[in-house]
């Protein structure tokens, strides 16, 4: 119960915050790819502002436990791969693509209207789609 | 007085310093990285089935947390395009691709920069390069978005 009670508080943080700095507004997230046209850094705060208490965070895991209990997780090994570089730069098209991305699609349903609701399906299926495109990609072209 | 620019930045870094402290309650207290498309993620296909009410609960904030919040931000508008295929193909295009490379803009973005990941540093780099890419294509050549 207290390790739900927990998820639901970060939970709140997280889509609290996405909806207080403007991250649900797509013209925010778009005006920040923008570059070449109406620039708008409003992103670099927010993600300035988020890595600061995780990087505090991140100085209390060595030697501890999570308060709930179990063990916190292990890190991948820093290696840069095929999944990696291709995911992120699909995720990016499509980000760039709707001013869109996870974290925010969820936290505007309530009132980013039928839009949303759309794209959180279309994501949701891309989600379900993806071991299969994978199988597929890793006979294409192999990993390693 | 401020204009509205300086103001949208400050509500950015107060924004964006209660979504680090959500980061930081979710690995601190249950000893899990706070990333969005691994959470759903996991609950759609499965793969991270045994944890589901942890995921739901915090898919639940997500949701839920806005909701009380709407008088104190000036903009409810999320100016989402009316372009259904745009839409569905950018939906398409961040369910595959955060899948595929394990994160997204909370994980790989705020929790991996923080604390200097190769891989987390990498993914944002191709990330907003590929989402600034989009922007010229469709905004600037095409003029869809």
């Amino acid at each position: 119960m207290q390790r739900l009670i927990f998820a639901f508080i970060a939970g709140g943080l997280f889509g609290a915050g996405l909806f207080i700095s403007g991250m649900t507004d797509t013209t925010k997230v778009q005006g920040w790819l923008d570059v070449f046209g109406n620039w708008d850094p409003t992103l670099a705060f927010v993600m300035g502002g988020a890595i600061i208490p995780m990087a505090i965070a991140w100085r209390f895991v060595p030697g501890r436990k999570p308060i709930v209990g179990g063990e916190f997780p292990s890190l991948p090994k820093p290696e840069i791969r095929r999944d990696l570089v291709l995911g992120s730069t699909l995720f990016g098209f499509g980000w760039g693509l709707a001013g869109l991305c996870p974290g925010p699609s969820i936290a505007s349903l309530s009132y980013g209207g039928i839009g949303h609701w759309v794209f959180v399906a279309a994501m949701i299926a891309g989600m379900i789609l993806t071991p299969y495109l994978r199988v597929r990609l890793d006979r294409a072209v192999p990993a390693e | 007085m401020m204009n509205s620019i300086t103001v949208d930045w400050i509500w950015g870094l107060i924004g964006g310093l209660l979504i680090g402290t959500g980061g930081a309650v979710y690995l601190l207290a249950n000893g899990r990285i706070m990333g969005a498309s691994g959470i759903l993620g996991g609950l759609v296909d499965r793969s991270g089935w045994h944890s589901w009410k942890e995921r739901t609960a915090f898919l639940l904030g997500v949701f839920l947390l806005p909701i009380p919040l709407y008088p104190l931000y000036r903009a409810v508008d999320t100016h989402i395009t009316d372009n259904w295929a745009v839409i569905i193909a950018a939906g398409l295009l961040v369910g595959i691709g955060t899948r595929l490379a394990n994160g997204c803009t909370s994980g790989h973005g705020v929790c991996g920069i923080s604390r200097f990941s190769l891989r987390g540093m990498v993914s944002t780099v191709f990330y907003i390069m590929a989402g600034g890419v989009a922007v010229v294509i469709f905004r600037h050549l095409l003029g869809i978005v």
